[in-house]
């Protein structure tokens, strides 16, 4: 079962990249096989709570031994409006005994704790690589855990070892779309209801949007799954239309609420100031064409030149003191093109992006944006990468916190553009806060203090 | 003196315990050019890194053999191969420290017979000590993880010899402390002429420097040849009883005669270290140590008016929890609630009724029921601490939200001091300040008349 839904997310139609393959290729999937020895990233498991951990109000109970929930809860900076619950480590932190006799009455008697414990509106329950091994049946589990205590709970099977994180966020969607979506309805529906898919609110960046389509009276219906109640991602095929944020993560959910339920889809970034104000106005758009009052697109563009012209003057301060630095890139998806846009906004040059999550068209857009001065990079190996920060190839590294140290330890200025960041950096406010960042990051007096030798070498003007 | 209870809950909430190849992985973290592997799914290595590069706050080597279903059903001995070449190819590391998982564990994978194949199909490999060591994770916690892989470094890589080097010692550290606190041991026992090889050495790499080129290993730490070389100390100090096991594999190897001391935090613990240390050596104590001594002396009589019957709930691994309860303790503090992550022979040592086996569910509601004033454990507890508004120090690992973990010292005259200090001033910060309804009578009834009757006849 798991490995048709496999091959089945494997297959999808709605991504860019499958539609270029062969039906060979297809099948073969698109995940390349990791190698051994030389491989960083999460698993399937990762992929799918990343994707659903942040629906605030439920439990997310992951059945296995300890080393997944243990070493992995309270990492991840998905933010709430309201509940808390999703933030409980929750575990059936699974022993020996229960790796001998089988886990599932353990995982009944968890489930049942939980829903005693904290009532929420449903329990997510995870698969891990030992129970899928020992054949732990958790939709069985998950279906009379349902019937008897009545309330929903949902099986999220993605063991670790079915493949990577971006797969596991697709089995996250697939559960959704099995067992959540559709099956409640709202109080009422409006002609301005939109779903985003694939935004998780990390550090709070859907808040930097929201006044926007508030603004626009554009509701969010259906989360998924950022600052989500269970309740919002139950509704979401009443949608007029779907926006999905984070490249292809979630296409599959995309399509099936547009197989399923009409709903039209398209894909769109806010990071950046045109890439914001493209996504609002393809939003207005779509709703106009779908019904919503037609005066949705003036009041939009109205919008746009209004925040546009404000953010222009913010950012004027700081392109005086950022022109002409140098960037490297270092994230991958569509990151790898839309904050390109967004630093040359205010003059910056961007040496190099990496591509490595990201879609064949992603790698067109960061080449059309870069010219011929910016380098795609595939992979770029810490080694290489500590060589040109250290030769001074770029003023500042954007990248996620795997590589944070070697841009550190070259004494380079680095920013966090991964999912653990702090800061929000989503629409016109948060290209302000990205530059701000950025500036206060280059700025630091630290780095010539950092640079200048020590007492006991040779300083840089003796031997003149 | 406390009785172990196991909470044994179908529902674990929010976990105290991590796991066991986290725990060896860390260890084989203390050894120079070494590179930890986690024989598993990918995921296994990725949580573990996050989690050591947001305490640490450094690169962190550490990589996977990345099992897939296929390898998961058909066996990892092609994966651990690989990943064994691919690591040599790209690091040129010294060791490899191999940790399994709870998958290659349920699968039951031959291990041993795997290296052997590997040894005789790789001669490229000659040179690199490849360590394996069991962990799965359904067993078990952090500790016992390290204590198995220092276990395995000795148990395979020291050298029997006829040597004795007269001033070298053997020092096997716990994973409760921090390279802080190796530093202090290491500077305390070379105050006596001795020379320690210190097993693993977190300080050594991970005590946060700065190198000037680019290193795809640990940088820093226990050499393998200094491993190699442990069978000609004189004695071993084991510090924590997870390094007990290490130190008798090394006395029946190589016939090194050894100590355990379960902990280096307070006075007496810290004297004990001491005398010891002056009968290895055959010197007293230098004058450096002795004004150490008097200045933690007059820590303890400044800072004694705050920890007396201060009720204190703690979570740890056993070590630490037995150290810091005691060092609590002789400050005249009382241990209300403790929770640890696995069973130790330690823990019926910790002076208070009971020890759970448990989480940091476990430890909220005893802390709530005891009137706990101060919580101490790692920074998974920032949430309970955050729900019961009560003051928090965070120590073990992860320390994830503050800076400098790894420079957090709590061992020797010095360490002490330093959290007599700190401990202190946190509970100067939060204690309570006189208001006018702290001493209302409550318990008396209320009589009616007396004064305010004769105000009324007026």
């Amino acid at each position: 079962m798991l490995k048709a839904q496999v091959e089945e997310v494997f297959n999808e139609p709605g991504c860019s990249t499958n539609r270029g393959k062969t039906d060979k290729q297809r099948k073969a999937g698109c995940s390349k096989p990791l190698t051994p020895g030389a491989a960083a990233g999460g698993c399937a498991f990762d992929g799918a709570k990343i994707a659903l951990q942040p629906i605030t109000d439920c439990i997310h109970l992951v059945h296995g031994p300890i080393g997944c929930e243990g070493n992995s809860w309270d990492s991840r900076h998905a933010k709430s409006s309201g509940p808390q619950v999703f933030r409980t480590g929750a575990t059936t932190d699974m022993g020996d005994l229960d790796v001998i006799y089988g886990g599932e009455k353990k995982l009944y008697r968890a489930i049942k704790a939980a829903i005693a414990r904290f009532d929420p509106p449903a329990v997510f329950v995870y698969q891990t690589c030992v129970p899928a091994m020992i054949g732990d049946d958790i939709v069985k589990v998950c279906k009379a855990a349902s019937e008897k205590l009545g309330k929903p709970v949902i099986p999220v099977n993605a063991p670790g070892f079915a493949g990577s994180k971006n797969l596991g966020n697709k089995l996250g969607g697939e559960a959704l779309l099995d067992y959540v979506i559709g099956t409640e309805e709202p109080q009422q529906t409006t002609l301005c209801d939109i779903n985003i898919l694939g935004d998780y609110n990390v550090a709070g960046e859907l808040w930097q949007i929201e006044p926007l389509l508030a603004r626009l009276g554009i509701r969010i219906l259906g989360r998924i799954t950022g600052d989500a109640r269970y309740h919002d991602v139950t509704v979401a095929h009443r949608a007029r239309i779907s926006m999905m944020v984070c490249s292809q993560a979630l296409i599959n959910v995309a399509r099936k609420l547009q197989e399923r339920y009409g709903i039209p889809f398209f894909e769109g970034s806010f990071y950046g100031v045109t890439d914001t104000s493209n996504a609002l106005r393809t939003m207005a758009r779509m709703l106009v064409e779908r019904g919503a009052p037609a005066d949705l697109i003036a009041r939009t563009d109205a919008l746009i030149a209004s925040q546009e012209a404000k953010v222009e003057v913010k950012l004027a301060a700081y392109r005086e003191r950022l022109a002409g630095r140098k960037v490297l890139l270092y994230t991958g998806g569509h990151k790898s093109w839309s904050v390109i846009s967004a630093l040359q906004d205010i003059g910056m040059t961007v040496i190099g992006t990496s591509v490595r999550k990201s879609t064949t068209e992603d790698k067109d857009r960061a080449r059309t944006l870069m010219g011929d001065d910016g380098q795609l990079y595939e992979s770029l190996p810490p080694r290489e990468m500590y060589r040109m920060l250290k030769d001074g190839e770029a003023d500042i590294m954007l990248s996620g916190g795997r590589t944070q140290f070697v841009a550190l330890k070259a004494k380079t200025p680095w920013l966090d553009m991964n999912q653990e960041r702090h800061h929000a950096y989503a629409g016109y406010a948060g290209m302000v806060a990205l530059v701000d960042e950025i500036d206060k990051a280059i700025s630091n007096p630290v780095w010539a203090q950092l640079r200048a030798p020590a007492p006991w070498e040779p300083s840089l003007g003796e031997g003149d | 003196m406390a009785t172990v209870v196991n909470a044994r809950k179908a529902l674990a909430i929010n976990p105290l315990k991590m796991s066991q190849p986290l725990g060896g992985a860390m260890a084989f973290m203390g050894v120079d050019r070494c590179m930890p592997l986690l024989h598993g799914s990918q995921g296994c290595t990725a949580f573990g890194m996050v989690l050591l590069v947001r305490h640490f706050r450094e690169a962190i080597p550490f990589q996977t053999t990345a099992m897939n279903e296929v390898t998961t059903i058909l066996g990892g001995l092609d994966n651990l191969e690989q990943a064994c070449l691919n690591i040599h190819k790209r690091t040129g590391c010294r060791i490899i420290g191999i940790c399994t998982t709870g998958l290659t564990e349920t699968r039951g994978e031959d291990l041993e017979g795997d290296l052997r194949l590997i040894r005789r199909r790789q001669p490229d490999l000659a040179e690199v000590e490849l360590v394996v060591v069991s962990t799965p994770d359904f067993a078990g916690a952090l500790e016992v993880g390290w204590s198995k892989a220092v276990a395995a470094m000795v148990g395979q890589i020291v050298r029997t010899t006829a040597l004795s080097r007269a001033q070298q010692i053997n020092i096997l550290a716990g994973s409760h402390l921090t390279p802080g606190d190796i530093e202090e041991i290491r500077g305390m026992v070379e105050a006596f002429g001795l020379e320690p090889i210190i097993l693993p050495d977190l300080a050594g790499s991970l005590d946060g420097h700065v190198p000037d080129h680019h290193i795809g290993t640990t940088y820093g730490g226990t050499t393998v040849e200094d491993i190699l070389a442990m069978g000609a100390s004189v004695h071993t100090i084991a510090i924590g009883a997870q390094m007990r096991t290490a130190a008798e594999i090394l006395e029946a190897k190589a016939g090194v005669p050894f100590t355990v001391l379960d902990r280096l935090t307070g006075l007496s613990a810290v004297d004990g270290f001491v005398r010891l240390l002056q009968d290895i050596s055959g010197r007293s104590a230098p004058p450096r140590l002795r004004r150490q001594r008097s200045q933690l002396e007059d820590a303890m009589l400044d800072g004694h008016f705050f920890f007396g019957k201060t009720k204190v709930a703690l979570a740890a691994e056993p070590d630490l929890l037995l150290a810091l309860s005691c060092f609590l303790t002789e400050l005249g503090a009382e241990v209300v609630a403790a929770v640890a992550s696995v069973e130790s022979p330690v823990l019926a040592k910790v002076p208070t009724d009971v020890v759970t086996i448990g989480d940091m569910d476990d430890f909220e509601q005893a802390a709530t029921a005891r009137g706990a004033a101060l919580l101490m454990t790692h920074s998974h507890g920032r949430m309970v601490a955050e729900r019961l508004g009560l003051p928090f120090f965070r120590v073990g690992f992860p320390v994830f939200d503050r800076l400098g973990a790894a420079h957090q010292r709590t061992v020797g005259y010095a360490g002490t001091r330093d959290l007599i200090f700190a401990l202190g001033n946190l509970l100067i910060e939060h204690a309570h300040e006189a208001e006018p309804g702290d001493w209302a009578l409550d318990d008396e009834p209320v009589t009616q008349g007396g004064c305010h009757a004769s105000v009324a006849a007026h």
